[in-house]
């Protein structure tokens, strides 16, 4: 377990979905990153956790090149944001209070919008488009609801749309950002059995969380953002570890090859990214 | 009636309207969907420069007027794009100098004039000459274009823009293109119902369609529709008195039409309430 911490930023570029080295976001000239070294390679499951106004939500969003860099260098797959070509292969999920513009779309055609970097200009709409869509709106439970404007829907449900999305585009990394925030309850486990599908199916996960709630058990790797800068990369927290307790703030410094770090959340080296089905 | 439908103004009046119903709504669905509906405005007042430039310079006033409008859109993109607050100003500042400019080139140029301003101001689809519809026509080949090989793209872009970017869309090229072809719309418009309501058929169609559709699709369909009925409709009512303005008369069926969806919508709504609530997938709980 804590060999994907002692790997950090060794392995090659190119076999890492995300690379950030002495990653520096500066918004309105104030810092939000400072200086943040991660790489995340197929297969992990990240959970990116901290407080409000940590940076957590930047750093993903930098690590898609959402938002320019300061400082520092990215890479998706191994380049650039800029010269990345394969979008296809990344599934965003963002933070948002609503979804839609000021124009009605069903929820059909926004979940269908997440195909866009598997489409080409002037070809119409294939079956595998179709089929795609159809599945991850059963996956989200929302098939009955395809054809309501998705202003209509609840905060959870659109927060299920968003995820939709994501997953019709059938990419091999999900980015999710804060993706159990001010959703019910029902909507969090759903979350949690569609995430353990796409674990067994070998995809890279990174979310944001404030707490992780039924994500936990299938959370490999947890990253704490503490004012611009990661001060904890390792194993995952525990919900009964005193240090995993949410809104408790983790102090120890930034040490990727410390030994101690799984000992000092109270997890045992022996934690498998398999553990949920024994947990759940 | 028609005797009047004989009349080569009138059928070239009549092929605007068509071309103005059908392009305005296309284009102002997506700039509704992107919460801009008063980029057609900024863009309109900043076209009447073009077309005064046109007087000064005695070239087709609606030629310069695509040339300046679509220069005008993108400062306005590219106003926008920065996302500050003082963009709203940079904005204002822009389309009262559009205004104040036009006015001022009017006054100045030799052929210029006060109804001529008007003319553009408000629109006289009368006078539209045989040149206009080839420009015209033109120009709406080009705006269904653009809805047609960009739509899916623009449909990402204007839901979502931090999406349109994590999908490697080309946000800044397809954020000129919708700036663009809302320029080339406003030109298209400026003749029938006049630079200061151009935007009135831009949104005005979409708010009446989104009171009855649960879609995008569905939603630019309808307004197309409503577009070309409330634009041929006015070109019609104003044939009855010479004292009706076309233009005005045009908008305001479009408004009508617009307080007439609200009502069937709400009714529709309410009705929607009643159906039986699609129910949930129950939670599914394992063993703990």
């Amino acid at each position: 377990m804590s060999e994907t911490a002692t790997e950090t930023g060794v392995k090659s570029a190119g076999e890492s979905a995300f690379a950030m080295t002495g990653g520096k976001v500066t918004l309105d000239r104030r810092p939000i990153l400072r200086g943040v070294d991660l790489t995340v390679r197929p297969g992990e499951v990240v959970a990116v956790m901290g407080t409000n106004g940590s940076g957590k939500s930047t750093l993903v969003r930098a690590l898609l090149g959402l938002i320019p860099l300061s400082g520092g260098q990215t890479l998706l797959y191994g380049r650039p944001p800029a010269r990345f070509r394969d979008w296809w292969r990344i599934g965003y999920v963002p933070q948002r209070l609503q979804v839609g513009g000021g124009v009605p779309a069903t929820v059909r055609e926004v979940v269908a919008s997440g195909r866009i970097a598997r489409q080409r200009r002037l070809r119409r709409t294939s079956a595998a488009d179709r089929t795609a869509v159809a599945e991850a709106l059963e996956a989200v439970g929302l098939t009955a609801r395809a054809g309501d404007p998705v202003q209509h829907l609840s905060g959870g449900q659109q927060q299920r749309v968003l995820i939709a999305r994501a997953l019709a585009g059938e990419p091999d990394t999900y980015v999710m950002d804060e993706p159990t925030a001010g959703v019910d309850a029902e909507t969090q486990r759903l979350l949690a059995d569609t995430l353990a599908t796409l674990v067994l199916r070998g995809r890279t996960i990174v979310l944001v969380a404030h707490e992780l709630g039924p994500l936990e058990p299938l959370i490999t790797r947890g990253v704490v953002v503490r004012d611009g800068l990661i001060t904890h990369d390792g194993a995952p927290p525990r919900p009964e570890g005193e240090c995993a307790r949410p809104g408790h703030e983790h102090v120890h410094p930034h040490a990727p090859d410390e030994p101690g770090a799984a000992e000092i959340l109270g997890r045992g080296a022996g934690a498998g990214p398999l553990n949920w089905q024994g947990e759940a | 009636m028609i005797e009047l439908l004989r009349t080569q103004f009138f059928q070239l009046a009549l092929v605007a309207a068509l071309l103005v119903g059908l392009c305005a709504p296309a284009v102002g669905t997506f700039i509704v969907q992107r919460r801009l509906a008063l980029l057609g405005d900024g863009i309109g007042h900043v076209a009447l420069t073009g077309v005064a430039l046109g007087f000064l310079t005695n070239t087709a006033p609606v030629l310069t007027a695509v040339v300046v409008s679509v220069a005008g859109a993108v400062a306005i993109e590219l106003v926008r794009a920065r996302g500050r607050t003082s963009g709203d100003v940079a904005l204002a500042l822009l389309f009262y100098g559009g205004i104040a400019g036009g006015v001022m080139l009017m006054g100045i140029a030799p052929g210029g004039s006060n109804a001529k301003l008007n003319s553009y101001l408000f629109g006289a689809i009368a006078s539209v000459t045989t040149q206009d519809i080839w420009v015209i026509g033109a120009l709406a080949v080009a705006v269904i274009a653009v809805v047609v090989i960009f739509g899916r793209e623009l449909f990402v872009l204007c839901q979502d823009e931090e999406m349109a970017r994590a999908s490697g869309l080309p946000v800044r090229f397809l954020s000129l293109v919708i700036a663009i072809t809302a320029a080339l719309t406003v030109v298209i418009a400026m003749r029938v119902v006049g630079l200061l309501l151009v935007s009135a058929l831009m949104v005005i169609p979409v708010a009446t369609s989104q009171q009855l559709t649960r879609g995008f699709r569905a939603t630019m369909a309808l307004a197309m529709t409503i577009g070309v009925v409330v634009a041929v409709g006015g070109l019609l009512a104003s044939t009855l008195s010479s004292r009706v303005p076309p233009g005005a008369a045009i908008v305001l069926l479009a408004l009508g039409g617009f307080v007439l969806a609200l009502g069937v919508g709400r009714f529709v709504r309410r009705g929607r309430v009643r159906e039986p609530g699609v129910h949930e997938p129950t939670p599914v709980r394992e063993a703990a």
